[in-house]
């Protein structure tokens, strides 16, 4: 078990904070490495996609999972996997998709490790059908404060608390997962443009029930009558038949290879993400989509993960690092996100990835982040000039409107609007006084905003 | 912590009723910072300070510091920091002597010294060593285009600010890595009590706009902010000139 002494951010490498980085190997070095964090506590990491502050640790202890990544049994016939919570989605997909399985939910990146995509209660595009990735987790393994491992089963408090709670009610060290079944490893795409917000929504609100994954790109640089324009993108898993005959794809239909450029230069010059070449990329990007497609195919990481297949994307932001905001707005509260959009549109932030989803009904995770409505993601430069005090005002909205920003890209909520977007934070806290008295996990997150 | 901006939620000044050092928590409290510790000489007037930014929201705290008593500045800073963690600390301490008056009274001149340089050295010690074992937060030190070349005008007063702004670059590079942010200030001709009574010089500013360059430094991470900006090109300039041109100078 290595122990370093290091500066660590999260994806959006804003506020570094220095940390003693451990690597345990085992479940006892991860027992002992916690039971030995001092003062300043401890919090685990996986692959450090969180963009905030969620997995680091001031001055205390940073225990790196990814060494612990064994897959240890798959139920082929049932689809159901249980690993190490440090295995990550990419490994994953590796192992189950010959075997005719998918991870049931997947974000917009395969480098997250399973504990961390259970600690941040994430979602993909299919929540409108699937829910976040608690809903298919059966059970987890959690290393609590007093060193011990408990079995944590669905439907219990520590569950709820678990799913969602940012690591900040111990360590999951392994997790079973129920799976969801696929013919191939392509997708079948539809593609259309929405000519303004409105439209968009509209087309979303209508026909959204038919895929099972759907997503739009929005311009977040439009202005005028085109405010919000989008490219709408949904698809499914393809079916066998839906495979060119005689092609490899039809021979190979499981087959798993993802793409990979060349990493982004550890140095790049300031401001390369300016209005005028955010503005350009949109355009472009815009007009490159076809008006209306259907029934293209896709490979998964295309469709799911392109951002992947450039190692260090987030370097693009220089020095500076960069902020992603994402809230969530219940159904009938549209003219929050209208209002939203536009003031992200008049403020002219520069985002080339601004990203508009429909969520299904939440899960029971006490800070899960998903509510029946809404979801708009967006980076944004953090050296963009008036920035803080925007977003501060765009939560006020969110906060009014029943609405919550999402913790694990957080890196800036104030910390006052927490308990009025999370109705459940009181029992989160007492849950954790109980648990964990002395307050051993703690992250600088948990410093920041007092959970 | 400090929010992806840089935006202190934790601020101990120390020299807490400078007028820069109040402009920066005024303008930090109306973003982030919730707790303010105001570190000075028991007064009415470091009273006063606590209740206007008492005003503005802030849990404000005064503790009694004297820069000219280093012996009890790990005591008093040890107390601060034990009450939870500071993200940033502002050094804003300093007095500018009467030049006149000190050429003749060596004694004036010292005290000069040990405020803004050994005062200054001790409690940066102290701070930064705490900062270190929190793994995070800023030290952000009051310098003055004065320390960038010693004029005739006010070489005592340069001449420790000069010492303070060696220190602090040397103290940055020492703590690079570690998590802990320093960061130099050197502020121009600024407009305040402090020179009521003096006669501008170009460039001059005010505590306001120091404070804003503070927080834009804070956003990127800067170890040197000159403030007007423009005081880097002029400054970098004039420490070029030889020393026979630099005397009949006006500066």
């Amino acid at each position: 078990m290595s122990a370093e002494t290091v500066s660590v951010t999260g994806w959006g490498r804003t506020a570094p904070t220095t940390s003693v980085l451990i690597r345990p190997r085992t479940y006892e070095e991860a027992a002992a490495a916690v039971r030995g964090c001092g003062a300043r506590g401890g919090i685990a990491r996986g692959l450090g996609r969180a963009y905030g502050d969620a997995a680091q640790n001031a001055g205390g202890t940073v225990l790196d999972m990814t060494a612990l990544d064994r897959v240890h049994a798959v139920d082929a016939a049932g689809g159901v996997v249980s690993c190490d919570a440090g295995v990550s989605l990419h490994r994953l997909m590796e192992v189950l998709l010959p075997l005719g399985w998918f991870v049931p939910v997947t974000p917009g990146t395969r480098y997250v490790t399973v504990g961390g995509a259970i600690g941040a209660d994430i979602h993909g595009k299919n929540h409108h059908v699937s829910g976040s990735f608690s809903r298919h987790v059966l059970s987890l393994e959690l290393l609590t404060a007093d060193g011990e491992i408990h079995t944590v089963p669905r439907g219990t408090p520590l569950f709820d608390a678990t799913t969602g709670g940012m690591g900040l009610t111990g360590v999951i060290l392994t997790a079973t997962l129920q799976l969801q079944p696929v013919q191939t490893s392509l997708m079948t795409v539809d593609t259309e443009r929405a000519r303004d917000l409105d439209d968009l929504m509209a087309r979303m609100t209508a026909t959204d029930d038919l895929y099972r994954y759907s997503v739009a790109w929005i311009d977040l640089l439009a202005r005028g009558t085109a405010t919000g324009r989008a490219v709408l993108t949904r698809g499914d898993h393809a079916p066998l038949e839906a495979l060119p005959k005689g092609k490899r794809a039809r021979r190979q239909p499981l087959a798993f290879r993802p793409a990979r450029l060349p990493a982004v230069p550890a140095v790049l010059p300031e401001g390369l993400l300016s209005r005028r070449t955010v503005g350009w990329f949109n355009e472009f990007w815009y007009r490159r989509a076809p008006r209306a497609r259907t029934g293209e195919l896709q490979t998964l990481s295309a469709f799911f993960h392109p951002l992947d297949g450039v190692p260090h994307w987030n370097r693009i932001y220089g020095r500076g690092g960069f902020v992603q905001y994402q809230f969530t707005v219940g159904h009938g509260r549209e003219d929050t996100l209208r209002t939203i959009v536009r003031r992200l549109s008049e403020h002219r932030c520069p985002s080339f990835l601004a990203v508009l989803k429909r969520f299904g009904d939440g899960d029971p995770g006490w800070l899960s982040f998903p509510q029946p409505g809404w979801t708009l993601a967006l980076d944004i430069p953090a050296s963009l000039p008036g920035l803080g005090a925007l977003l501060d005002s765009l939560d006020e909205d969110v906060a009014t409107a029943g609405g919550r920003v999402y913790l694990a890209k957080d890196s800036r909520l104030r910390p006052e609007l927490l308990a009025a977007m999370y109705p459940r934070l009181d029992d989160f806290r007492a849950l954790r006084a109980r648990l964990d008295p002395r307050g051993l996990f703690v992250s600088d997150l948990a410093r920041r905003l007092d959970l | 912590m400090k929010d992806a901006f840089g935006i202190p939620q934790s601020l101990l000044v120390l020299g807490g009723t400078s007028e820069i050092a109040l402009a920066t928590a005024r303008r930090l409290i109306t973003r982030r910072t919730r707790t303010v510790w105001l570190a000075g000489r028991p007064s009415p007037a470091l009273d006063r300070s606590a209740d206007e930014l008492r005003a503005l929201g802030a849990d404000v705290r005064t503790v009694a510091f004297d820069a000219l008593d280093p012996e009890s500045h790990e005591p008093v800073l040890g107390k601060v920091f034990a009450e939870g963690d500071i993200d940033m600390v502002l050094l804003a301490f300093g007095i500018l002597g009467d030049q006149a008056r000190d050429e003749r009274e060596p004694l004036n001149a010292v005290r000069v010294a040990q405020t803004n340089y050994t005062g200054a050295v001790s409690a940066a010690l102290v701070s930064a060593c705490a900062l270190q074992s929190q793994g995070h937060g800023s030290l952000v030190v009051l310098s003055s285009v004065a320390g960038e070349r010693a004029r005739r005008a006010n070489f005592i007063y340069g001449s420790s600010k000069a010492g303070l702004d060696a220190f602090t670059q040397g103290l940055g590079d020492a703590l690079h890595g570690t998590g802990v942010h320093v960061m130099v200030v050197r502020p121009g001709f600024v407009r305040s009590r402090m020179t009521a009574d003096r006669e501008e010089a170009p460039f001059a500013t005010t505590p306001e706009a120091v404070a804003t360059a503070i927080e834009v430094g804070l956003r990127r991470r800067s170890e040197t902010v000159w403030v007007p900006g423009a005081l880097r090109v002029v400054m970098s300039a004039l420490r070029h000139v030889p020393r026979a041109v630099f005397r009949r100078l006006p500066v």
